[in-house]
């Protein structure tokens, strides 16, 4: 076995050598912030026209993320290209070349995409946290207020989760066009979309974003509501991701590269 | 040392490799030849363990690829020179990959300066020429230091200067005692560097000899005679009971003859002679007469009335013996010619 410092080490060089990691993750991080800043800002000039109900089930520290709907498709586009841009260039067959112990190459990968994303997802999410509540006026949260703190990281994990996902799915999908052609519709419109019909959107609420962003909340009625927990949630992301992960582990332990 | 042993890829009824058995030596250049979708590729990508034989076996010093700890220490392989992230500085490109068999940073810069891109180091290798990422691809071979080095088709997009140059690399390197693997469609390619043959066609093992063996065993030679007067030569050889082949430019051509006992025939005779020449048949012919019997099962056949093949190989000659098998790129899995 390669020793496995030396290809997480080997990895890091790769991930932090090309321009697309510091775009699409300098893109998730202020389209997250600022669109998280701008709805903040909205909510609290507009909050006296809401009805009772609205103010009622408000939740400042939830609207202080809203902008992950959008950013998070920079993150789908990072962890794309984290390994597909290895299939597209043909990069692969020299990585396997060096590394020949697949499972020591590919959990590498994802440990070093994994913790990028952790680092990127945990400054997003306290900078957009922080930057909404002082936009809300006396409508804020603050970050000792019950559940609050549990949101704000757990935005951060969720945006990590999300990346772990992606890479998960591209691994078997082997090109950033199928990668990025099925994944960004699928969290910019199919989830969206499927969310707000009725009764479809019991199903919806399992699906990895859906669930996942449970967590992210700390108001669960009204449009937040759902028949698990914030954990709970978080806990079925994670399989999503564990059997996206497990999925590429398998075509690419088994395929010809 | 390599070896194989009944090495055979299949995709789905076709065969790639065919039960590939042969083993390459330390200290000589092999080369690997055959025609355009013989299987050369899909061979040096199962050898690292990249593709998975459908049965058979390679070791590389008893050992299997995968189970290589730090496998550039050992070997080392230009697959294709497009294997590399356009997005990367040459240098970023080798180093992660020097850090992942835990080779120190140095050694980066040196076998930058050994393939000549220093002064690209630092530029990213989406705007390289074919050479230049062949170049490359080298470095990345070099970087470990290995014992074993693999090349497919390493002279591919290389400029006059620079196919100079990698020959006299592989030649360098199997004269420091290392094994050199290094594959080609180009037979007037492996004239030039390889000491040992391995000529496959349509996956098969077709030949593995030395280089002099193979001229040897699948060449003719013949003595070219030219003459002002014909007719009395052409007498002359009769009563010797030497059958000529005249050409069409009015040389004679005498199979397997003896040039001094044609000259001192002609002597006798007081014929005057233009030209006496013992000839042998090119490496191309040879090479293109081996894998036209195994690709078109022909018995025996020769390449008839082909008088370029008899001239002796220049370098860079790249003549049409190629031009009846299936195009395109070999490191497709192709399935060769089927005909």
């Amino acid at each position: 076995m390669a020793a496995p410092g030396a290809v997480l080490q080997s990895e890091w060089t790769k991930i932090r050598t090309v321009r697309s990691t510091v775009w699409t993750l300098a893109l998730a991080f202020l389209v997250t912030v600022a669109f998280s800043a701008i709805i903040c800002a909205v909510v609290n000039s507009q909050f006296k026209t809401f009805s009772a109900e609205e103010k009622l089930t408000f939740d400042p520290t939830g609207t202080s993320f809203a902008g992950i709907l959008l950013g998070q498709l920079a993150l789908v586009v990072f962890g794309v290209l984290v390994i597909a841009s290895e299939y597209s260039s043909g990069m692969i067959r020299t990585s396997l070349a060096a590394v020949p112990q697949r499972a020591s190459f590919y959990f590498s990968k994802v440990a070093v995409a994994g913790a990028l994303a952790l680092v990127v997802g945990m400054a997003t999410s306290f900078i957009s946290f922080f930057l909404g509540q002082s936009l809300l006026g006396s409508h804020k949260a603050s970050i000792g207020d019950p559940g609050v703190l549990r949101a704000v990281i757990g935005t951060g994990l969720y945006m990590t989760l999300l990346v772990l996902f992606c890479v998960g799915v591209a691994t078997m999908l082997r090109s950033p066009m199928l990668g990025l052609g099925i994944l960004m519709p699928f969290f910019f419109l199919v989830s969206p979309i499927l969310s707000a019909v009725p009764k479809v959107k019991t199903v919806a609420k399992y699906f990895p974003d859906q669930a996942g962003r449970q967590i992210t909340t700390v108001v669960q009625v009204g449009d937040n509501a759902a028949p698990y927990g914030p954990w709970a949630g978080f806990a079925i992301m994670a399989a999503w991701v564990v059997a996206a992960l497990l999925g590429g582990y398998l075509i690419l332990k088994n395929r010809d590269a | 040392m390599i070896e194989l042993q009944g090495l055979t890829k299949r995709y789905g009824d076709k065969t790639a490799v065919d039960h590939l058995t042969f083993t390459v030596r330390p200290g000589v250049v092999t080369g690997f030849l055959g025609p355009n979708g013989a299987g050369k590729s899909t061979t040096m990508r199962m050898m690292l363990d990249l593709d998975n034989p459908t049965a058979g076996d390679v070791r590389i010093d008893g050992k299997h690829y995968r189970d290589l700890n730090e496998p550039f220490k050992y070997i080392g392989a230009l697959l294709d020179a497009k294997a590399i992230h356009g997005g990367r500085t040459a240098y970023n490109h080798l180093l992660c990959l020097a850090q992942s068999n835990r080779i120190p940073a140095t050694r980066v810069a040196e076998v930058l300066e050994t393939v000549g891109l220093s002064s690209v180091a630092q530029k990213r290798s989406k705007g390289f020429s074919l050479g230049m990422g062949q170049r490359l691809g080298i470095a990345g071979a070099l970087l470990g230091d290995p014992e074993i080095l693999m090349f497919d088709e390493p002279v591919n997009g290389l400029d006059p200067e620079g196919i100079h140059w990698i020959r006299n690399l592989m030649k360098d390197l199997a004269a420091q005692g290392r094994t050199v693997f290094v594959s080609s469609h180009l037979m007037s390619e492996m004239a030039l560097t390889a000491e040992h043959l391995v000529v496959i066609g349509q996956g098969r093992l077709l030949a593995d000899t030395s280089m002099a063996d193979f001229i040897a065993m699948n060449s003719r030679s013949y003595v070219r005679v030219r003459t002002p007067d014909p007719e009395r030569l052409r007498d002359a050889l009769a009563a010797a009971q030497i059958t000529p082949v005249v050409t069409g430019d009015g040389s004679f051509e005498i199979e397997g003859g003896d040039p001094a006992r044609i000259g001192e025939l002609a002597a006798k005779h007081q014929l005057t002679l233009h030209e006496l020449s013992p000839q042998r048949a090119s490496l191309e012919e040879a090479f293109m007469q081996l894998t036209a019997d195994s690709v078109e099962y022909h018995a025996g056949g020769h390449l008839a009335g082909d008088p370029a093949g008899a001239v002796p190989v220049t370098d860079g000659a790249a003549p049409q013996w190629g031009a009846g098998w299936s195009g395109g790129k070999d490191s497709t899995p192709s399935t060769g010619k089927e005909s």
